[in-house]
């Protein structure tokens, strides 16, 4: 397993990095923030990045996209970490596209995939049901009724909710209320009778929605993978969106502890620089340590999501590490973001403030530290 | 491509012929071979095992063939080593000669020292210890002062060393000497070899926590050292020396790798095989493990060596190109050591107190072991630059922060 980025890939992440920084730097999602944009993200720049091909990369050439594979689809989200890039980059390609490529049918790829390659689609996912993530848990019901079906029940935490035009709804088919048997989804257009969708503002600054269904009728060619069975294809897709968010998160963590390192290096207290205080030295270095660590984490993931010979067992197992790794040394790198600026840290004119209030977003979504933890142990038998 | 593949078919036939059944069971302790002028095989596989791969210079696959190595590339070696992974082949010889001094020989002695001591090595002829800390010299290691004063043709060397590892079972010692006592202390260190059974010499094992002495006093009474063992230049020895704790380093960083595999405590067997196994086994768990906060620290311990793992491997796929080790040696260093004193301690809660047996009929061999192989675990922070000289090495050479010393000097 390559634990090294190869050449084009490296290209990738270069000239990702500099389109960041030049077209979509911190200032950026300040002034979204500001102005209380209605979108959440500037359509000017997501046009821009599809013409990068970033919404393609992942995705086979049969269906428009540029089979560059998860590993360049990941340099691109660490790159838009580092400077938070607010996008469709993770709700339309990294889980809906992903979702669609994992579970739809030939018809359904043709018509779906192609769109959002070249931006003229916008989809969201609509999981979660509970304030803390629990993706079998699933009480949102789906009744055949004719040909098609209709959808009773309440999501929340639905990332870009309100702006995409289709959503794709994990829904009970059958079974019990936690149980994986039963679970089915569906593609729901968003403006359809029955679907009432309410912005949530989120500290991140990103959109998120609450989403209610009541009897929302769809038809049967809704159903997007087999009847009963969604929950297999639906926990892949959601592992690699986890391992695409742990690549963001890798990016955020470096921008804040390049920050740091920038400031130890200015800062002067007592007639010296605060960074040969040997205090802030361990902890800056024991932060280096586990960043390299993130990084290697997060390439061994990358490589096993583009690596035919994994089972999904061992994806599973990854995304978990990855997962839970980066989420525990984002909260670490986070908080001594804050502390080690001191009161610069604590005002809002200074961008290490719009870092922490991501991280706890990108911590909680998909499953917190905690959650991975315990799907780790379950996965390996303990 | 194509020779690389047969190169794995050729290595694999031969190791399938050579390699003796016993020696690709789990290591036992009793069983390490160290090789030198003393050495014993408590199996006799083990002689044998030796002395095929030592004819193939396998023992040191990358060294110069010239000097009785491998003279194995990169990729060979890589090769060579899953291959003996595959079989789950012992290391046919363990020796501080191939993990931290053959490395330093190659890059700074002369031909002939190359000539006369690389080969030893390779084969386990002679057996090194290493002569680094002193009583007053241990994390200010440079501050060192066993003194080698040139007279004629060789040095009188006076002083003490500490923390020698098998000092009391070493043929041959390399030694941090000062030659300069007038200059700032890093410039007056040189890098000496001398015979443990020179006269002058004596050693004094010390007793540690976990009840063995695998560490030694060695004293040095009027001992005479030919001039000529003197390695790379007078009084330039701190360079050498700052180069081979690199490679110490790296050797001890692996204790944390060990950690990752599926069986923790590779080389035993049974129910303590892993930390999970282990906490269910005494707990009597078949399914999920009863105790949730220790499953969820197990849990994090294994992700955390995975990465760990995954990080080491990225390291030396990085060094590829490179030059081997380098200042990221102090951060795998750290990193290896704190999870393995993690292990232990998480191992120790897994058992509960049967893990806490000091001797008796009341514990099994294995839990006995156990016990020691914690207490002695605490010792890895420590040896080779404690974690806190890791991580001022980080700070300075990796970040570039500014050093402590030379603002407060200001």
């Amino acid at each position: 397993m390559a634990l090294v980025l190869n050449e084009d890939q490296q290209l990738l992440k270069d000239s990702a990095k500099s389109f960041c920084q030049q077209n979509a730097p911190v200032s950026m999602l300040r002034k979204l923030r500001d102005s209380k944009d209605s979108d959440g993200f500037d359509r000017q720049l997501w046009q821009q990045m599809i013409d990068l091909g970033w919404a393609g990369m992942a995705i086979p050439e049969a269906y428009g996209g540029f089979d560059f594979g998860y590993g360049g689809l990941g340099v691109v989200l660490e790159e838009t970490g580092r400077t938070l890039v607010s996008s469709p980059l993770i709700s339309t390609v990294l889980l809906a596209a992903t979702a669609i490529n994992e579970l739809g049918s030939e018809q359904q790829k043709q018509e779906l995939l192609t769109k959002i390659v070249i931006g003229e689609l916008l989809v969201a996912l609509a999981l979660d049901e509970r304030t803390s993530h629990a993706p079998s848990h699933i009480s949102t019901t789906a009744k055949q009724s004719g040909d098609g079906f209709i959808l009773n029940g309440s999501k929340t935490f639905v990332l870009d909710g309100h702006v995409a035009q289709k959503l794709i709804v994990v829904a009970r088919t059958s079974g019990t209320i936690d149980s994986e048997q039963g679970i089915s989804l569906f593609i729901v257009d968003s403006n359809v009778e029955g679907v009432n969708c309410q912005r949530s503002w989120m500290v991140d600054n990103r959109n998120s929605a609450n989403i209610q269904f009541t009897d929302v009728k769809v038809g049967a060619d809704a159903l997007l993978g087999e009847l009963d069975k969604g929950f297999s294809g639906l926990d892949k897709t959601l592992d690699v969106a986890r391992i695409g968010i742990a690549a963001e998160m890798l990016g955020s963590m470096q921008a804040v502890f390049d920050s740091i390192l920038e400031y130890l290096k200015q800062r002067e207290q007592f007639g010296v620089l605060i960074g040969s205080f040997q205090g802030l030295q361990h902890r800056a270095a024991e932060m280096y340590s586990e960043i390299e660590l993130c990084k290697s984490t997060v390439r061994a993931a990358l490589a096993a999501l583009d690596d035919a010979d994994k089972s999904q067992e061992e994806i599973a197992s990854l995304a978990s590490v990855a997962k839970a790794k980066l989420c525990d040394v984002m909260m670490l790198v986070s908080n001594e973001g804050i502390q080690m600026h001191g009161g610069m840290g604590m005002t809002d004119e200074f961008d290490v403030g719009f870092f922490i209030k991501r991280a706890r977003v990108a911590q909680q979504f998909l499953g917190d530290a905690t959650f991975h933890r315990d799907r780790y142990a379950t996965l390996n038998k303990f | 491509m194509q020779a690389l593949s047969e190169f794995q078919e050729s290595t694999r036939a031969w190791l399938e012929q050579n390699c003796p059944e016993s020696m690709r069971t789990p290591m036992v302790q009793e069983e390490i071979v160290w090789g030198g002028r003393n050495a014993s095989f408590a199996n006799p596989d083990s002689e044998l095992w030796l002395q095929r791969m030592a004819d193939k210079g396998w023992t040191c696959p990358g060294w110069p063939a010239e000097f009785g190595g491998g003279g194995l590339d990169k990729e060979q070696a890589i090769i060579l080593s899953e291959e003996l992974a595959r079989i789950n082949a012992r290391p046919a010889l363990t020796s501080f000669g191939i993990s931290m001094l053959g490395p330093v020989l190659l890059e700074y002695a002369s031909h002939q020292q190359k000539m006369e001591f690389i080969p030893k090595i390779v084969c386990g002829e002679i057996r090194w210890c290493q002569g680094y800390s002193e009583p007053g010299a241990g994390s200010d290691l440079a501050s060192l002062g066993t003194k080698a004063e040139l007279q004629g043709d060789y040095y009188l060397i006076n002083g003490s060393k500490v923390w020698t590892s098998y000092a009391d079972q070493a043929d041959w010692i390399f030694c941090l000497v000062r030659t300069d006592s007038e200059v700032p202390k890093h410039s007056g260190i040189s890098f000496i070899l001398f015979d443990m059974d020179s006269e002058g010499v004596s050693t004094k094992p010390i007793q540690l926590i976990s009840g063995s002495s695998p560490f030694c006093e060695t004293f040095f009474d009027d001992v005479k050292v030919p001039a000529g063992n003197l390695v790379g230049r007078l009084n330039e020895g701190w360079t050498i020396a700052k180069r081979l704790l690199q490679h110490e380093r790296t050797m001890i960083s692996s204790f944390g790798l060990s950690a990752s595999g599926q069986s923790d405590r590779g080389g035993t067997t049974s129910s303590v095989a892993s930390l999970e196994g282990a906490a269910m086994h005494y707990r009597g768990d078949t399914e999920k493990l009863s105790d949730p906060v220790l499953r969820d620290q197990i849990a994090q311990f294994k992700i955390d060596s995975e990465a760990f793992a995954f990080t080491s491997q990225r390291s030396v796929e990085e060094s590829k190109k490179g030059q081997g080790p380098n200042a990221t040696s102090s951060m795998l260093k750290n990193y290896g050591c704190e999870l393995n004193k993690r292990r232990y301690e998480l191992l120790l809660r897994a058992i509960g107190s049967q893990g806490l047996g000091w001797e008796g009929e009341g514990f099994s061999d294995e839990e006995l072991q156990l016990t020691r192989e914690w207490l002695r675990s605490k010792a890895n922070s420590i040896e080779g630059g404690t974690s806190e000289i890791q991580l001022n090495v980080i700070a300075k050479r990796v970040l570039g922060l500014p050093d402590m010393l030379s603002m407060s000097k200001k």
